[in-house]
C-alpha cells in the first residue's frame, strides 16, 4: 500500500523541508509564538518518548503517542484562554500549550495521590477545568455534541467565546459526529471541528471509514465550510484555524477542518501496526515530519540554532526526570477518596459504604449497609 | 389551595426556576413553538425567548450531549425527552458522560443537568413507547433518579432537580399529566431521598412510585372495605432511596408489597425488597411480595396491555397473600 497522495485542494504553506511554497500566503505569527510552538512541540515529543519507554518497562499500564501529528495540536494556539477545548486523546501538545504542567501530566500517568483526576482515569485522559480543557472521554465522539453545547452556552451567556473539538477520522463515522455537526450547522454555533485524519483508526484504514472524497467534504451536508489542510504544516494549521476562529467569533458559524496527517506509530501501547499495514507507509510520512518542517522553517528565518534546541531538549528532559523522581516519593490515592465526587454531596448509602470500607481493612462491604 | 394538573405543576416549576436563575434553559424536540409534545412547556417560549427555550433537531444523542457540554461550562440545562423510551438513543451521554464526568475529572466538572420527560406505559402505544427505564438509570452511580406521582410532588421535586448540582433523571408519569392535586401558591421544594406516606394504614405496607402509587391507593380503598388498612409509601426518589421511611413503615405493619410497572428481573423493586429484608427481617410476618409487569415487551392490543401491567386486582391479591388470606 502506498500513502495517499496529497491532493490539490489541500491547504499548505510549507513544503516537506519547511520552505515556504511559491505563492503561499504566510500567516502573521510572531517570532515569540513560533519559538513557543517549537518548544512545546519538542516537549510533546520528548514526553511521548519517555512515557512509552516507561510503559514498555512495565511502569505504566497504557500510553498513546502522537508522534508525527503534533502540528495539529497547535490549532489551539490562536484561541483565547476563555475559549473551550474538547480534546480527543491524542493532543498532548494542546494541553502543554494551554499550560498543563509536566508534573500534572506525569502524575496523571501514574494515577497517584497528586494526579489531578485522583487516580480515576486511564493514562492520557486528562482534565483541566482551570485551563478550559475538558475531561477526555473514552467512547469516541461524545465530546463533539458537548463542544457544540459549550459553543451554544457562550451564545446563551452573551459571550463571544468559541469552542474547538478534536477527533480522529474514524470518529467521523459515529452518530455523535453527525448530530454535533448537524446541530452546529443549523444553529451557526461558534464551534471549530478539528478532524485529525491520521489514516488509521487502530487497524481500520481511512478508506474503510467513508466513501466521501475527503472528510472535509462532509461539511457540505451540514451547511458549513470544510477545509482540508496539511496537518503536518504548522503554518497552514495556524492559517486555517485563524480563519475559522474569526468566522466563529463574528457569528458566521462553525467550520470543519480536516488536518491530513499520519499515525506514524501504533494506536496505543496495546497495538502493533506491523500486522496490518505496510511498514513503508510510515517511512514516507516520516519525511513530512511536522517538527522537522517547523525546524526547517525556523532555520531559514534565522530563528533556530542547535544550541537552542539542545537547551530545550535538556530542559524538558530534566523536568520529566524531576517529575518522575517525585513520583517515587508519592503514594497512591487514598482509598477513602474513591467515594468522593460521585455526587456533589455524598448520599447516605455511599457514606455507609465508605464507613464500612474504612472500618474493615479492605474487605468488601456486604452490598450497602444501614 | 388551588388544585392544578401535574402538567401545570411541572410547567410552573420550570417557569419559576427560569425566572430565578438565568443559567437555566430548556431544550428538546418541540419544546418551543409546539409547546411540547405533552404541552408541559406551554407558553415558555413566549415568556422567555428562543435563546432559553430551544427547539432542537430530532436527535436525542445530539441535544443530550449539547446539554452535557453546556452544563460542563456553567449552565443548567433541562433536557426534555419526548418520551424516556428515546433516551436510549442518548444513553452514552447520560451514563458514560453526565453520570461520570464529575468523578472522572476528579471533581473539576460537575454536570447540573435535568433529563426529564414521560416514562412508563401510556395507552396502546406498543413496546417501544411503553417502557419503564427507571431500573436502568437507578443502577448508575452519579445519577439521581426521581419519579413524582402527584402534581404537588412534581413541582417540588422538579424545582429541586433544577437546583441540584448533579445530573438528575426525572421521569414523569405519561398517564399522570392530567391528574390533579392541591399545590400551594407559595414556593416550596421537596428534597430528594424523602419518601412520602400517601395513605396511613397498619396492616400492610404498599411501596410504589409514579403511576403505581395511584393503583395502590385504589387497591387500598378496596381493601378497606374488607377491613384491611394498607399504608401506601410513595418512594418518589429512587436514587437516593429513603430507607428510613420505607423500613419504619414495614416494621410497623410487618407485611410488604412492592408494586412497580417495570419488568420483574433485576427491577428496582428487588433492590427495595433487599433493603426491607435487611432492616426488617425480624418484623416481617410474611415473605415480601412483588407485583410487576409480566416479563414481555408491551403488546399493543388493549386486553393484552392490561394483562401485562399490574392492576388493582393484582395488588389486592398480593396483599391477601401477604396476609395469608389467599
Amino acid at each position: 500500500m502506498v500513502a495517499v497522495q496529497m491532493q490539490d485542494d489541500l491547504r499548505r504553506v510549507l513544503d516537506d523541508d519547511g520552505k515556504v511554497l511559491l505563492g503561499a500566503k504566510v500567516p502573521q505569527v510572531s517570532d515569540e509564538m513560533l519559538h513557543k510552538i517549537f518548544d512545546t512541540m519538542m516537549l510533546t515529543r520528548i514526553m511521548d518518548d519517555r512515557m512509552m519507554r516507561l510503559q514498555r518497562q512495565g511502569r505504566l499500564g497504557f500510553y498513546m503517542k502522537s508522534i508525527g501529528e503534533e502540528a495539529s495540536h497547535f490549532a489551539v494556539a490562536p484561541l483565547r484562554p476563555s475559549d473551550w477545548v474538547f480534546p480527543s486523546y491524542r493532543e498532548q501538545g494542546a494541553w502543554f500549550w494551554r499550560g498543563y504542567s509536566v508534573t500534572d501530566f506525569v502524575n496523571q500517568m501514574f494515577g497517584n495521590e497528586k494526579d489531578p483526576v485522583k487516580g480515576r482515569q486511564m493514562p492520557v485522559h486528562h482534565s483541566a477545568n482551570w485551563l478550559n480543557l475538558v475531561s477526555i472521554s473514552s467512547p469516541v465522539g461524545t465530546q463533539i455534541p458537548q463542544a457544540v453545547g459549550a459553543a451554544q452556552a457562550a451564545k446563551i451567556m452573551g459571550k463571544d467565546d468559541v469552542s474547538m473539538v478534536y477527533f480522529g477520522e474514524g470518529t467521523s463515522s459515529t452518530g455523535e459526529f453527525h448530530v454535533g455537526m448537524n446541530f452546529a450547522g443549523v444553529w451557526k454555533s461558534p464551534c471549530i471541528f478539528v478532524c485529525r485524519n491520521n489514516g488509521w483508526a487502530i487497524s481500520v484504514p481511512r478508506e474503510k471509514q467513508t466513501a466521501a472524497k475527503s472528510f472535509a467534504a462532509k461539511a457540505v451536508g451540514y451547511g458549513m465550510p470544510g477545509i482540508r489542510v496539511d496537518g503536518n504544516d504548522i503554518l497552514a494549521i495556524l492559517q486555517v484555524t485563524n480563519e475559522a476562529i474569526e468566522r466563529a467569533r463574528a457569528g458566521e458559524g462553525p467550520t470543519l477542518i480536516e488536518a491530513l496527517t499520519y499515525r506514524v506509530q501504533g494506536h496505543s501501547s496495546s497495538d502493533d501496526p506491523s500486522v496490518y499495514r505496510d511498514p513503508k507507509e510510515p517511512e514516507i510520512w516520516e519525511r513530512r515530519d511536522p517538527l522537522a518542517r517547523l525546524r526547517g522553517y525556523l532555520k531559514q528565518r534565522g530563528l533556530w540554532s542547535e544550541a537552542a534546541e539542545g537547551e530545550i531538549s535538556e530542559r524538558h528532559n530534566q523536568a520529566i526526570t524531576d517529575a518522575l523522581a517525585a513520583v517515587d516519593t508519592l503514594g497512591p490515592p487514598p482509598v477513602e477518596s474513591m467515594f468522593d465526587d460521585v455526587y456533589e454531596h455524598m448520599p447516605w448509602h455511599i457514606a455507609e459504604q465508605k464507613a464500612w470500607v474504612m472500618s474493615q481493612e479492605r474487605t468488601k462491604s456486604p452490598h450497602y449497609h444501614h | 389551595m388551588p388544585v392544578i394538573s401535574y402538567r401545570e405543576a411541572l410547567n410552573q416549576a420550570m417557569r419559576e426556576e427560569m425566572e430565578r436563575d438565568p443559567d437555566v434553559f430548556i431544550m428538546g424536540e418541540e419544546v418551543g413553538h409546539y409547546n411540547g409534545a405533552y404541552k408541559v412547556t406551554q407558553g415558555l417560549l413566549n415568556h422567555f425567548s428562543e435563546r432559553r427555550v430551544i427547539d432542537a433537531p430530532i436527535a436525542e444523542m445530539g441535544f443530550a450531549g449539547i446539554g452535557v457540554g453546556a452544563a460542563m461550562v456553567g449552565l443548567r440545562p433541562i433536557i426534555e425527552f419526548m418520551t424516556f423510551n428515546f433516551s436510549l438513543v442518548a444513553i452514552d451521554q447520560i451514563v458514560n458522560n453526565a453520570a461520570k464526568i464529575f468523578q472522572m475529572s476528579g471533581g473539576q466538572f460537575n454536570v447540573p443537568i435535568v433529563f426529564r420527560g414521560p416514562g412508563g406505559p401510556a395507552v396502546q402505544v406498543g413496546s417501544q413507547h411503553s417502557q419503564s427505564l427507571e431500573s436502568f438509570y437507578a443502577n448508575v452511580p452519579g445519577l439521581k433518579v426521581v419519579m413524582p406521582s402527584t402534581a404537588y410532588d412534581a413541582k417540588g421535586l422538579l424545582k429541586t432537580a433544577i437546583r441540584d448540582d448533579n445530573p438528575v433523571v426525572f421521569i414523569e408519569g405519561e398517564t399522570l399529566y392530567n391528574s390533579t392535586w392541591e399545590v400551594p401558591t407559595t414556593e416550596y421544594l421537596i428534597p430528594f431521598g424523602k419518601a412520602d406516606v400517601k395513605r396511613v394504614g397498619q396492616h400492610v405496607t404498599l411501596i410504589a412510585w409514579s403511576k403505581m402509587v395511584w393503583t395502590c391507593l385504589d387497591a387500598a380503598k378496596e381493601l378497606a372495605k374488607d377491613g384491611i388498612e394498607a399504608e401506601v409509601v410513595d418512594v418518589r426518589s429512587l436514587r437516593p432511596l429513603d430507607h428510613d421511611t420505607i423500613c419504619s413503615s414495614v416494621a410497623k405493619t410487618g407485611r410488604c408489597v412492592i408494586v412497580e410497572v417495570g419488568w420483574p428481573v433485576a427491577g428496582y423493586g428487588a433492590e427495595v425488597a433487599y433493603q426491607v429484608q435487611r432492616a426488617c427481617l425480624d418484623q416481617l410476618d410474611a415473605p415480601i411480595e412483588r407485583v410487576t409487569s409480566d416479563d414481555v415487551p408491551m403488546p399493543y392490543a388493549k386486553n393484552l396491555e392490561d394483562e401485562v401491567q399490574p392492576q388493582i386486582k393484582d395488588v389486592i391479591a398480593a396483599v391477601k397473600r401477604a396476609l395469608y388470606l389467599a
